[in-house]
Order: C-alpha cells, then structure tokens, then sequence
C-alpha cells in the first residue's frame, strides 16, 4: 500500500445557514488521481481551499503529506501546487519569467530554479516558447503555463480546480496526458497525488477514483469501473424510429426504470436481471406498434446513468 | 417536419490571409438538434456570426428560416433565439424582473406570455425569487427563458449546460427534446462530449472545414472503424510505448489507470502476446465503446 498523502476527517465548511462542505472524509494515497466531481456549488472548490489551508474549516481535520494543514501550515503548503480556476499569469513576463516568480517567491534558490524550470517546460511541451511573452500564448499553452507553475516547486500534492473549463477536446487530451504521466512517473522517487474537480463525466472516467459530491457531501466514492459496476447488465441502448413512440413503449414495461434520449438512441436502466427479458419483450411490442428498431443492446453503464441514479430521488 | 431550416451552401469567410470558414455545406431540417464541436479557432463561432447575419460571408449563401444572411439579416434577427452563459443575468432582480427586462427589448410586454416562458423552463414557482440565490443549473433555465420569451424558430446554444452535473443536464435537455418536438430547430456549439451526446447530429469542424455531419451513433462507425479496448497494464508507460510500436494499433492514450487502444485488424489476444513478450503484465483487457471524444480526436488532429 503507498503512503497516504491526504487525510480529512469530518470537514465541515458553513457560510452562515449555507453548508458548503458538511461531513466530507478523504484518503488519497501517493500515485493515485483523485475525482471531485459535480455542479458548480457542489462543494468542490471549498473543499479545496480548505485543503490547501485558505481558509479554515469549520470543523474538521486535515493532514497533508504527514502535516497537519490547521497547525503546520507553511510546511503542508510547501508539498502542495495548487491551479486555481481564475490562475493567473503576468502576461508582459515570458514563459520563462513567470516560473520563476512562481519559483522565487516559493523560496527556490537560482542554482535549483532554473534547471528545474527548464525540465518542467520540457514536461508541458513549451520549451521552444520559453522566451515567448504570457499574452502572446494561445489558451492551451496559457493552461500548460499554469500547470507548470505550480509543479516548480515538485509538489507531492497537486490540486486542479476545474482546470479545462473552456479548454477545447483536444487541449484537453493533452493535459490529461501530462496529469497521469506526472502521476505515474513522478519527477522524485517519492509518489504524487493529484485532486482535480470536474463537473463532466468524461474527465471522471479518467480518475483513479472518484467522489461524487452533491450539496457539500461526498454522496458516493469508488474506482470509476466498480461505480459502473453497479448498473452493469442494467443500461439498454435502443435505436430506431419514431424515438418518441419507442419511448412511450419502452415507459409500459414494469422492468423499465428509466428512459433517458440521448441525440438518436434511447437509454434504458432496467431492473436487475431483467435484461434479456425486456428485450424480447420490447422487439415484439415494437413491431407489433409499426416502429422501427435498428439495434437493441445491453451497454457498459456510464459514470452519468451512475450519477442519475445516485441522485434522482433528491433533485433540486 | 422536412422544411430545410437552414441551408448553408459554399460558405466561406476571410479575414486578410486568414481563411476562418472555407467552403462548408449543410443543411438542418425542422425539429432537428445539431452540435457543432471544434477546437477553438475551427470556425464554428464565424459560422454561426454568419448565421446571425452579424458578419458578412466572403464567399458561397446561406439562409435561415428562409431569410438570405446577407441581405435580410433584421428578419432572422427576430425569429432566432441565443443562449450563452456569458449573458448578463441581473442577481439583484427577481426571475421575473430579469425576463421582463428582456422581453422589453423585443417589444414584448404581456405579462402572461412572459409568465408563460418562465412555466416552460420550469421556473413557475420562482417568479419573485431573486437571482443571485439562483444555483447554475437554474441561471442556465432562466438564460433559456431569455432566450425563448419572442417565440423563436430557431435555438442557438453555446455551451448550455457547462458547469452542472449529469442530473441538471438531463432536465435541462428535456426542455430542449419538447422544444424540438414542438418544430423548433436547435443548434448546439460545445467543447463537452457529454452535451454533444444529446444531439441529433454532430458536425466536426477544424481549419474552417466541416469534416463530418453525421448521427453520433454513425459517426463512430464510420470514423472509429476499428475495436476500442480498454487496456489494464503496469507499468502503464511501458505500455503505452509498447503498443504505440504494434501494427494494427491506430492510437493509444493514458486514460487514468489504464490505457485506451483503438485498434484495427488485432484481438484482444494479439494485445496480450505483444504485452507478454515485453514483459509487461496485462491484469485485464475488456472491450470498450467509442466515443464522440474518440471520432473528434481522430478527426481533429
């Protein structure tokens, strides 16, 4: 088992009557890439800050890579590089120029800082724009500066706070690259742990393991395939046409939960071991009404037809 | 339901050197739902400040609602609707207060009808709720209702339903499905697979080009023509580089805790032997599903 790097116990975060975070527990461990996953207002970002020690919890405790966050603050912080959602570069300074800031006034030396830099740039891909001016750099490569900023100082912790928000597919593939590569190559011997906050299910799937977070709470934790697991054998996928007529069959079936359109196809959560039996049952019936079915199927579930599921008995 | 909505033939836009849309052609019919997904700088906002009549096309036509885009720009104007996140939402007004507000710049003024579209987007319990309590799967209701309130035929969507989790999104998507049905055309732009999901149609554009327009479900029979595995491997990047070198593997990526092979021509088995021979130990390979994130990576490099 690798070393614990977080350990939070009963975190509790209260705005007056708002309860940001309430009653949240993490134990992440060196080499893992940890999820925080929902809305804006989930918890998310609070969850964070408290974290890093910005702002102190209402109740709780935090350890940090053996620190403890609400007493050992400056060294808990010296372990931690934190990408915030509004980071900001100075965009008159080069590429260069911005690390170091970043570099200095985190304590490193000029021997350490510049090597250092150099090697981090080359990790991010944006050694050859290491002269080139902040402003000057597309959206991408602002996110690569930002990420390696806050790796100058080797950080055993590394917090992302919805850090592709804004940042097209393909940009995005590339920093998670770069996240899971800083994960399972890390720059020291000793292991890194990443926390990044997302609201999209796809970014999730790419976690270690994931927390679902709803209204300050941490409503399900789990590796991204045992939280599949839990639907397996119970998403249907159905093509055809007139989707809403198919729709309006599928609705009569006692083993049909839910049914969900997505674009040109019908999800459907069915109950346990009742697969097979609703789809021979819905082929007649389909046929029977003169509509159209192109494929019916059992599908691996999705993190989303998890989450829905997790959550569809409290909605706003 | 077959009336083209909008027909958009050889429509080309320059600045100086820089060729922003080149050549593109599609039609949307009556009803339908269509994504627009692109790197940013691929054209897809140019296209659609064509669409609008804000920006004039160098080359090729384009019509709206049966309005050309260069000359009756005024008249599509008023029959199309525009929802971003980036829209001013008034915290300090009630719900009620905020859409009044942008009803009077339509000229509309009936208090019903403007109750009306708060009932459509599910808001009718909050007309006198002030805005800035407002969560952002709500504000993302409202700024629907701001962009609904003149009875639209047309639906532009940026990035709707970014920030929310998957339950928020699905309701919000039962909004736009009955506008749909009820012959309101949407067209959708998103950087997110899980909102490009919900469409009908996906197009794909990069360098100005429209490089597909197809159903979800056939753009990744099409484009993904291979078999998507999921790759359990330690080390993961002896891995990565081992099957980046296999004949039969068209991409490999880290994806978490495991690696993501697309493959043609090669079974799982073949995956197994290459690993074993390396000496890297495969705990487990399942198969995998293709993803719109999948066609647009293939697509878009």
């Amino acid at each position: 088992m690798n070393e614990t790097l977080v350990q939070a116990n009963g975190l509790k975060k209260y705005f007056d009557d708002v309860h940001a975070v309430d009653d949240v527990n993490l134990n992440i461990r060196a080499g893992e890439i940890y999820g925080l996953v929902g809305s804006d207002g989930a918890g998310k970002t609070t969850t964070m800050r408290m974290l890093v020690g910005a702002i102190l919890p209402t109740a709780g405790e935090i350890n940090v890579c053996g620190y403890d966050v609400l007493k050992q603050v400056e060294s808990a912080r010296s372990q931690i590089g934190y990408l915030s959602q509004r980071f900001s570069l100075y965009e008159d300074l080069t590429v260069l120029e911005n690390i170091r800031f970043f570099a200095e006034i985190r304590g490193l030396s000029s021997a350490e800082w510049l090597p250092r830099s150099l090697e981090i740039l080359e990790f991010v891909g944006l050694e050859k724009f290491k002269d080139r001016r902040a402003g000057q750099l597309s959206g991408g490569m602002k996110q690569k500066l930002g990420l390696a900023s806050a790796l100058v100082t080797r950080p055993r912790l590394l917090l992302l706070d919805e850090p592709t928000t804004g940042v097209d597919p393909v940009t995005r593939q590339d920093f998670w690259q770069l996240v899971i590569k800083l994960v399972s190559q890390p720059a020291t011997s000793e292991g890194v742990s990443v926390i990044i906050s997302t609201p999209y299910m796809d970014e999730a799937s790419r976690c270690h393991l994931v927390g679902f977070m709803k209204a300050g709470k941490i409503i399900a934790e789990d590796t991204p395939s045992n939280l599949r697991q839990r639907l397996n054998d119970r998403i249907l996928e159905l093509r055809g046409e007139p989707l809403r007529e198919l729709k309006n069959i599928a609705l009569q079936s006692e083993e049909v939960e839910e049914v969900s359109p997505f674009g040109d196809k019908l999800h459907l959560r069915v109950k346990a071991g009742a697969s097979q039996q609703v789809i021979a049952r819905l082929q007649k019936q389909i046929e029977a009404r003169n509509a159209k079915i192109n494929s019916l199927r059992v599908v691996p579930p999705s993190l989303e037809d998890i989450f829905i599921l997790l959550t569809e008995f409290n909605h706003e | 339901m077959n009336e083209p909505v909008v027909t958009v033939q050889n429509l080309t836009r320059r600045f100086g050197e820089f060729t922003a849309v080149d050549h593109i052609n599609f039609e949307v019919k009556q009803g339908e739902i269509v994504g627009y997904l692109g790197p940013n700088g691929s054209g897809k906002t140019t296209t659609i400040r064509m669409l609008l009549g804000l920006l004039l096309p160098t080359e090729g036509r384009a019509t709206v609602l049966g309005y050309d885009i260069a000359q009756q720009s005024e008249a599509i104007r008023l029959r199309v609707g525009y929802m971003s996140q980036k829209f001013a939402i008034y915290d300090d007004l009630t719900t009620l207060e905020n859409l009044t507000f942008y009803a009077g710049v339509y000229g509309i003024t009936d208090k019903e009808r403007i109750k009306h579209t708060l009932n459509l987007v599910g808001l009718n319990q909050h007309y006198h709720t002030l805005t800035k309590s407002f969560s952002t799967g709500w504000r993302q209701r409202l700024s629907l209702a701001i962009a609904l309130v003149h009875e639209p035929k047309l639906l532009f969507l940026d990035e709707p339903t970014s920030g929310v989790d998957p339950t928020a999104r699905r309701a919000f998507w039962d909004l736009i499905y009955s506008l749909a049905e009820n012959g309101v055309t949407i067209l959708v732009t998103t950087h997110y697979m899980d909102e490009a999901e919900y469409c009908g149609r996906v197009g794909v554009m990069r360098d100005g080009k429209l490089l597909a327009l197809d159903t979800p479900t056939n753009l990744k029979q099409k484009v993904i023509a291979g078999d998507v595995w999921e790759v359990y491997v330690s080390p993961l990047e002896q891995g990565l580089e081992a099957l980046n070198q296999m004949d039969g593997v068209e991409r490999v990526g880290l994806a978490g805790d495991h690696l993501r092979v697309i493959s043609l021509g090669i079974d799982e088995k073949a995956i197994e032997n290459l690993l074993n021979a390396k000496n890297i130990q495969a705990r487990r390979i399942e198969r995998g599903e293709a993803t719109l994130e999948d066609v647009f990576l293939s697509l878009a490099r």
